[in-house]
């Protein structure tokens, strides 16, 4: 039998790596993507030395959406399951003041990994399987003041992974939401986060290999999420609007 | 913020920072007094940087493997537990390992550890082919037994004070199994147990626990338990099903601290008891999986916690082959006429030993833990004043609290990597709040 292979598109970020890790202890040969391949030379050795698989790197900038399509299409073989990790959280205040950096958010957490997706997602439909997962956040369930436009991109891309879940249900191509609490990672390092609530990259990891395997649909990884969010989501707007959360 | 060794004692204000690249890494070396930091095992302070600690975390990916010599090429953050989860499906086992798998590459070179076959291999050294140590400019010098000798021979065992390991190349042992063949032989005293090692030197692995609160003829009665790489004619029906032998599971976890009188000389007095009578039991050949040989203590999580808030210390010492029956009979009176008794109590025999600064010695090593209290901190010094008679000397990576000068009198090798790293420019630049209070 061939080994199956996963895309995993930013690559350099923790979550993503730690998914490669996963899969390739699974079995899966393994294709990396970053904007920089350099970045990815220490995480390729190291993957292919623990696990005896085979590593690859390529090079995209999901900003360059030009190249997406051309990208999809150019991977031989098609992947069997793809991972697109890419985000940018930039930072609330320079995001409300400056138009191009609140751009720059929007397009990194929504046009481009949509279009990642969709690149693949026609293409996984003419194959007739495959899985496309996206990883989006909590963050886009509400938009609150302290990240509403990392979160309305990231709720953007969520109702996307949606549509596309639904568009492909009948096409046996599997489309997985994943949406984390906080994950202690490169993003969120300095930032004092509650123990109890932050899981670590391998837990995310080991969430997205469990999900791909039982065909679910949206996940929160540490399930407290999916209660805290039912309440956030449930505060009436008038009150919400007054909260400092 | 407040950070300590695995005892929990002492702790000590340091910068953690924990750099993501080289260049990060650079940074962190030019803050100054800025020491490496792997996975927190060492017992006392040897991993506090008096100033900056730089943990290594970030520095754990491998980098190539020789499956014909078993070389692995790794970055220093990686942990042993990784080696033996990547390398034992295909037959390959560290040569050398300390009695926990969660330690570092950097740490377990830094304390050229020891394990069970030090009588017969050595210690970690003779396995290390090439060192990557970034000194205090930021530059990354190779060094090797024939390249940058002098560097590689303080390093090794070195505690961090030559610099940071970056990337290693260790050789792994070949093995069939991962099982290995365990012999359990009770000794009623010290002197029985100290012919029984002598006896067994062709052994691979042996070790002891002794229990320290027994007297008289009967003190030092141990249990000597001898291990052999198992081949796949040593396994039977349901090994052989597993022949790499699957990680301990079910792990029991301490969740909190144990209030300090949960180990009083009464606990510890039952415990060894109780373990005493356990291990009657299982006398004779048995196989074991390779977890259950070499790890026993990582089967709790946290199991450190149990001392309490306040901590507990090592003390372990090594004995000149010469005295060494006669020390430990004056040590064991020692610990037995205070009634302080320690929970794990291990006797290991050591064969001959090279290197800089490196502990071992050929004789025995003795290691003991102890809660933190005034007692036991007097205790301790005093069982120092017993090994400096005897000639022997103290293993950096367990101690928490030894004197400067006990550190000159039994070792007179320390003024001289003083001298050394002071000719080089190391002093200001790596340093532990153990270095500090040792003068090293
Ligand atoms: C349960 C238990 C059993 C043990 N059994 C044994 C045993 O049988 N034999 C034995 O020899 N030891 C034993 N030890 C001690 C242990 O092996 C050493 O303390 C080892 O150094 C711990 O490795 P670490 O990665 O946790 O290092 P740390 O505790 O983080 O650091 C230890 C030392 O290594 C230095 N260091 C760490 N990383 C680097 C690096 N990248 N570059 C330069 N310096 C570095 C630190 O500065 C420090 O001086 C045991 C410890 C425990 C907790
Ligand atoms: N950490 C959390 O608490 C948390 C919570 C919920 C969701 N998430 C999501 O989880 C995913 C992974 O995040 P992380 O925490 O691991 O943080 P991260 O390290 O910042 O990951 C972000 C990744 O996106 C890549 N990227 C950014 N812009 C890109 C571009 N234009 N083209 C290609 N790649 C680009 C980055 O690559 P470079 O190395 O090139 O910058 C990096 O690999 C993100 O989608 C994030 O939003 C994280």
């Amino acid at each position: 039998m061939t080994k199956k292979t996963i895309l995993i598109v930013g690559a350099t970020s923790d979550i993503a790596n730690a998914t490669a890790h996963q899969f390739a202890k699974a079995g899966y040969n393994i294709v990396l993507a970053a904007r920089d391949t350099a970045d990815l030379e220490t995480n390729k050795s190291d993957i292919a030395v623990r696990y005896e698989t085979e590593v690859t790197t390529q090079q995209l900038d999901i900003l360059d959406t030009k190249q997406i399509e051309g990208f999809a299409k150019g991977l031989s073989p098609l992947p069997d399951i793809v991972v697109c990790a890419v985000g940018f959280m930039g930072d609330q205040v320079t995001n409300e003041l400056e138009l191009s950096s609140a751009s720059t958010v929007m397009r990194t957490n929504f046009e481009g990994p949509s279009l990642l997706l969709s690149a693949f997602a026609n293409l996984f439909e003419e194959r007739g399987h495959g899985t496309l997962v996206g990883i989006s956040s909590v963050a886009g369930n509400r938009g609150r003041a302290t990240n509403y436009v990392y979160g309305s991109a990231k709720a953007g891309f969520t109702a996307f992974l949606s549509g596309l879940r639904n568009r492909l249900a009948s096409k046996n191509v599997h489309v997985l939401t994943v949406l984390p609490g906080f994950v202690a990672t490169r993003m969120t390092e300095g930032l004092d986060l509650p123990e109890k609530l932050t899981a670590q990259p391998e837990e995310v990891a080991q969430a997205i290999w469990r999900a791909t395997e039982r065909k679910r649909n949206v996940i929160f990884v540490r399930p407290i999420w999916r209660l805290i969010m039912l309440i956030i989501c449930a505060i009436p707007e008038p009150i919400f609007k007054k909260l400092k959360i | 913020m407040k950070l300590s060794g695995w005892g929990g004692f002492p702790s000590h204000e340091t910068r953690l920072v924990a750099p993501r690249s080289i260049t990060q890494l650079v940074d962190a070396v030019h803050d100054g007094n800025a020491i490496a930091r792997g996975n927190g095992r060492a017992y006392g302070d040897s991993a506090i940087g008096s100033n900056t600690t730089i943990n290594m975390r970030h520095f754990n990916h491998m980098i190539a493997f020789n499956a014909q010599t078993g070389v692995l090429e790794t970055e220093a953050g990686v942990l042993l537990s990784d080696i033996i989860d990547a390398f034992l499906p295909r037959g390959w086992f560290p040569y050398v390992t300390p009695g926990t798998k969660y330690v570092s590459v950097g740490g377990i070179i830094a304390a050229d550890v020891h394990g069970k076959n030090h009588h017969k291999d050595g210690s970690l050294r003779n396995f290390v082919d090439w060192l990557e140590v970034m000194g205090p400019s930021g530059e990354i010098v190779r060094c090797s037994p024939t390249q940058n000798e002098e560097l590689f021979g303080w390093t090794v065992g070195g505690m961090g004070l030559t610099g940071i390991i970056v990337r290693a190349a260790i050789r792994l042992r070949p093995v069939e199994s991962g099982w290995i063949k365990q012999r359990t032989i009770v000794a009623e005293n010290i002197d029985a147990a100290i012919d029984i090692f002598e006896d067994n030197s062709d052994a691979s692995y042996s070790v002891a626990w002794i229990d320290c609160l027994s007297t008289a003829d009967k003190a030092g009665r141990s249990v000597i338990m001898l291990g052999e790489h198992a081949s796949m004619n040593d396994l039977d029906d349901k090994t052989r099903r597993r022949p790499h032998a699957l990680a301990t599971k079910g792990k029991l976890s301490v969740p909190f601290h144990f209030p300090s009188w949960v180990l009083n000389q009464f606990s510890v007095r039952a415990f060894n008891s109780v373990y005493f009578r356990n291990l009657k039991w299982q006398i004779g050949e048995q196989l074991l999986s390779w977890d259950k040989y070499f790890y026993p203590l990582d089967a709790i999580n946290g199991w450190n916690k149990i001392y309490g808030r306040k901590g507990f210390m090592q003390f372990q010492c090594t004995l000149p082959l010469a005295s060494s029956r006669e020390a430990l009979h004056e040590i064991l009176g020692k610990i037995s006429s205070t009634g302080s008794g320690s929970f794990l109590s291990v006797l290991k025999r050591f064969g001959a030993q090279e290197g800089g600064i490196s502990f071992p010695m050929e004789g025995y090593t003795l290691a003991l833990d102890f809660p933190v209290s005034k007692k036991t901190i007097e205790l301790m010094s005093q069982l120092d004043e017993i090994t400096l008679k005897y000639g022997g000397r103290f293993y950096l990576a367990k101690d928490s609290r030894m004197s400067a000068a006990t550190l000159d009198s039994s070792d007179n090798r320390s003024k001289h990597f003083a001298t050394w790293r002071a000719e080089n420019g190391l002093n200001t630049t790596f340093q532990s709040v153990q270095s500090q209070r040792l003068g090293l």
